[in-house]
């Protein structure tokens, strides 16, 4: 299992803030799971409408499309961050 | 031995006390010869803004203000360093953000004040949602290309 967790309106959409997955063999790289996050549902189809704008982290780190999430317990995805 | 100087680093419901961080940066510190700190406030957008509310990711907001500003000790040599984020709701005149930098000469601490912010803008992961006035709730903030242009001067070849 791994745990999702979502951010700002990536959170909105989708309709909860976690939750733990079994992912697909066939899901190895960061690029794969927002494919494959996807097809689980019109609300994931919301949240990812436009990939492009997603920003991913595995263990809470930045990772960029095509990184393996093999041993990824924590990812995240949320909007560009808007801090400061 | 020298010891390798890590960043203070706090994100935190409360609101910033900048006096007890500049002191904690420059008590009993001979060396220090100068001082920056820069505080990010909440505007109210021409009147139209009520509040923001500042959401973060917990854990990587403290780790990825870390890794800046470990990466801003290194790289301009500063003696000291704080970073300190807000989240929850702010409202116009309140602080969301300081950063403090002491080095020996001021250059150093202006630009690893001004690296931190530019960095912070675009990696921590810290999001604004805007509340309105006339009570609507006008959205999430969206990033602006002038902060990754900011953040690619600092790019060394």
């Amino acid at each position: 299992m791994t745990r999702l967790v979502y951010f700002a309106w990536v959170r909105e959409r989708i309709g909860k803030s976690e939750e733990d997955l079994d992912l697909p063999a066939s899901v190895e790289t960061v690029g794969d799971l927002l494919a494959h996050l996807r097809t689980l549902g019109e609300e994931y189809e919301a949240a990812l409408e436009f990939p492009d704008a997603i920003r991913v982290a595995i263990n809470q780190e930045h990772a960029e499309r095509h990184e393996r999430i093999a041993g990824a317990r924590e990812i995240g995805l949320f909007p560009p961050m808007t801090g400061g | 031995m020298p010891s390798i100087l890590r960043p203070i680093v706090s994100v935190q419901r409360e609101d910033i006390d900048t006096r007890a961080i500049v002191h904690a940066l420059t008590d009993g510190r001979t060396d220090v010869g100068a001082l920056v700190t820069f505080t990010g406030l909440c505007r109210d957008e021409a009147g139209r803004l009520e509040a923001l509310e500042l959401e973060h990711y917990p854990g990587m907001a403290e780790a990825e203000l870390t890794r800046i500003g470990e990466e801003a000790i290194g790289r301009f040599a500063l003696l000291g360093l704080a970073i300190v984020h807000r989240y929850g709701r702010m409202e116009p005149s309140d602080q969301i953000v300081l950063v403090a930098a002491t080095s020996s000469h001021r250059q150093a601490a202006f630009d690893g004040a001004n690296f931190v912010m530019d960095y912070l803008k675009t990696s921590a992961p810290f999001w604004k949602k805007e509340h309105g006035r006339d009570g609507t709730e006008g959205g999430w903030v969206a990033a602006r290309d002038a902060d990754d242009t900011a953040r690619l001067r600092w790019k060394q070849d």
